[in-house]
């Protein structure tokens, strides 16, 4: 740690990037080694943003903790509900209705656009164009709208219970929806026009933060990252929850190992999305929002595990029970933790600009990696 | 102002108004009223103040302009709260700036942290001079007019270097060390392709320039190597100005805020004002060289139209070439991502370079077999 304040014995420049610096979009700290602009290592700090989640999860009943995970990955607070309204729907054995399975599944589709906007702009925006930004969330704004009418938030969404949904959708959802869909189409290609196309956008992406299919593997990379590098690693199929078994969508592949193949994933990820929301919007089955459960919820003495797809990767949520309203033990396998231990092996002997670039392409979001 | 020759101070019983009205009135009176030495004090003085006039003035409206073409780039409406369309905005921005505390930081070096801001303002000013803002209104017509703006803007470098180092901060030293390549490399480009132009002139007198775009602009009349020469220009001073995509030396989301991470109210002001200068005097440059300075546009023998043209006063047909130039450098900054600092001196190098020498040596071709209109 001493060595932070100047340079290493063998006259390398140490520079702290963070925890308040404009790349890492939220308190992350890098420690970083450099020999003139190239980068020798890169060393995490984390637990600036750390609210020990977990342990509050412990002493909230089953219905309560759920909301508390839509602080982790605030981008994916849908799906991280999910995750856990799934784990405890397996632990009670509750059977959700199909309507219910179905908006979940639309809601969580329209939170990994509005994710991947949000990375896309961001991306944008590390590697010097600040124009994207404002045009993703132009278009991020039209989703914050629908889910802000059925939910009641923009961000923190609170709308899963075990046992389905707590509320009905608003009348006006399905034709918002549509309307999103027409108009995503359209702004998809304006997206690839500005950014994707664009020949300094291309040069500092290619070749760049090599990650190896292995590597992907042995450091535990999920969720785009992980396809990047050619892994098959979505849950989404792999473990097909709610209703993603009924519907067509592609598993979106990558070979080139790089940053682009890693933007490359994303971009085509939202096309899939718009896929299988498409699939769902007109055919909500009637019935039941919610299925019909016990006041107070106990799970079963055991250990309870689900996983998901977020928009960044795998959250795995452990829960073990002991037989009482509250877990007796809740562990969170976060995507963004794993991702973020590729970093120093992707980025040593690139340049400090080529970092920045890998840590946008890797969809950082800190509060999902202290928890 | 003083020193142009009689020829160009406008024809007899033209009707043109010019800013030489102004400028040959106040000379004349001052000619009546005092002894030359008095007049030649006076004027000096007035056109100093005329410089940090125009200066204030550039930087309220040019990062006005910037802030608005953002806005209107990234679908917002910008500032247009204070003051009619928000003309305001950089007033009120300045002020604030003014009245912050200037800081120094621990461990720096405080006299050339304080030197460096200053040194950038002044290379700026310096650039004002040989600029011809309309019709026989310029301040120093010297005859090494071109020389004088390439070899004046490279001082630019030293004091950004200056601040870098002295700022003891190691987002400040490098945000230095990459302008300082940077602005060496890219000075080459530029400076030859400015040479292109002085080739095809013979003279590197300003006036003279453009007075041999009497009959057409060069970008017109130099057929495609001079089209060649005015793109690696355009290039050349973005980079040389620090501007996006070529903004290492500030790179917001690498360096936080580069070489002026340590400065803080006027300091940094200083160095945001100069920047903004410099911007307008490299695209005064380019508008003098390329499109014809304050020269209307004229076509071939279409006397009607050449005529309306000549209404025109020569100040708003600098200024509006002027500010499309500005405003080219403008929309580079809200599209294109930034370059990375090995692709930038790549770029530099192996392309520009070779492109521009081979670029001069058609020129020259084109000069001595007098291929050009």
């Amino acid at each position: 740690m001493f060595e932070e304040i100047g340079t290493t014995t063998e006259g390398d420049l140490i520079i702290n990037v963070g925890p308040q610096h404009p790349a890492t979009h939220g308190v992350l700290h890098l420690v970083i080694t450099l020999n003139g602009e190239t980068i020798k290592k890169v060393e995490p700090h984390l637990g600036y943003i750390h609210r020990s989640i977990e342990k509050m999860c412990e002493s909230l009943t089953y219905r309560q903790f759920i909301y508390v995970t839509s602080r982790m990955d605030y981008l994916s607070a849908h799906i991280n509900n999910h995750a856990c309204a799934l784990t405890v729907e397996k632990g009670m054995q509750i059977e959700v209705p199909e309507r219910a399975q179905v908006i979940r599944v639309i809601m969580d589709e329209l939170t990994r656009i509005a994710s991947h906007e949000l990375w896309w702009g961001a991306m944008a925006m590390d590697i010097g164009a600040f124009t994207p930004f404002f045009h993703a969330f132009r278009e991020r704004e039209k989703i914050n709208e629908i889910m802000e009418e059925t939910c009641g938030a923009r961000l923190t969404m609170n709308y899963y219970v075990p046992g389905g949904l707590m509320a009905e959708l608003h009348p006006d959802f399905q034709k918002k929806v549509k309307e999103f869909i027409v108009l995503f189409k359209r702004k998809i290609d304006e997206y690839d026009e500005l950014v994707t196309g664009n020949i300094i956008f291309i040069n500092r992406m290619k070749g760049v933060g090599i990650l190896s299919k292995e590597d992907a593997i042995s450091y535990g990379c999920s969720g785009p990252a992980a396809r990047g590098s050619g892994v098959n690693c979505d849950i989404r199929k792999l473990y097909p929850y709610a209703v993603y078994d009924k519907v067509q969508f592609d598993e979106i592949l990558e070979t080139g190992c790089d940053s682009l193949a890693r933007y490359m994933i994303r971009i085509r990820e939202m096309k899939q999305s718009i896929r299988i929301i498409e699939q769902l919007i007109d055919n909500i089955p009637e019935g039941d929002f919610q299925a019909k459960t016990k006041a107070v919820l106990k799970l079963p003495k055991g250990e309870f595990y689900t996983r998901v797809e977020t928009a960044r990767g795998e959250l795995g949520v452990y829960i073990m029970s002991e037989g009482a309203t509250t877990p007796y033990r809740i562990k969170f396998r976060s995507p963004g933790f794993s991702n973020l231990s590729a970093l120093d092996h992707m980025a040593r002997g690139s340049k400090l600009g080529d970092l920045v670039a890998m840590m946008g392409t890797l969809d950082l979001v800190i509060p999902d990696i202290d928890r | 102002m003083p020193g142009l020759p009689l020829s160009w101070r406008g024809n007899e019983g033209e009707v043109m108004w010019s800013l030489t009205n102004i400028s040959s009135a106040i000379h004349d009176w001052l000619n009546q009223t005092f002894n030359p030495t008095w007049v030649m004090v006076i004027e000096m003085v007035i056109a100093g103040i005329a410089v940090i006039g125009l200066f204030a003035v550039l930087g309220l409206v040019l990062v006005l302009m910037e802030r608005r073409v953002a806005a209107w780039m990234q679908i917002r409406l910008g500032p247009n709260r204070v003051g009619p369309f928000g003309l305001m905005q950089s007033l009120a921005d300045t002020l604030k700036l003014l009245v912050k505390e200037g800081m120094t930081p621990d461990g720096a070096d405080k006299f050339l942290f304080n030197l460096a801001p200053f040194i950038a303002m002044m290379v700026a000013m310096l650039l004002m001079a040989p600029i011809a803002f309309a019709k026989g209104f310029q301040l120093w017509d010297m005859n090494i007019g071109v020389l004088y703006v390439t070899a004046i803007s490279s001082i630019m470098v030293i004091s950004i270097l200056m601040a870098g180092w002295a700022s003891n901060n190691k987002y400040s030293l490098m945000g230095a060390m990459r302008s300082g390549a940077q602005i060496v490399s890219y000075e080459l480009s530029a400076g030859l392709s400015i040479l292109t132009i002085v080739v095809l002139t013979g003279s590197l007198n300003i006036t003279d320039i453009i007075n041999a775009q009497a009959d057409g602009w060069w970008i017109f009349k130099g057929h495609i190597p001079v089209i060649i020469s005015f793109v690696i220009f355009i290039i050349a001073v973005t980079a040389e100005t620090n501007r996006a995509p070529f903004d290492l030396a500030e790179a917001e989301s690498e360096l936080t805020a580069g070489f002026h991470t340590e400065y803080s109210g006027m300091k940094f002001a200083l160095f945001f004002l100069a920047e903004y200068i410099n911007v307008f005097i490299v695209c005064a440059i380019g508008a003098t060289l390329f499109l014809g300075g304050w020269m209307p546009f004229h076509i071939g023998n279409w006397e009607a139209f050449n005529h309306v043209m000549d209404y025109i006063p020569s100040s708003v047909w600098f200024f509006g070439k002027t500010f499309f130039l500005i405003f080219v450098i403008m929309w580079f900054r809200w599209t294109f991502p930034r370059l990375r600092i090995d692709q930038l001196l790549t770029l530099e190098w192996k392309y520009l370079l070779p492109i521009s020498m081979f670029n001069l040596l058609l020129v020259t071709a084109l000069a001595i077999l007098g291929w050009h209109f």
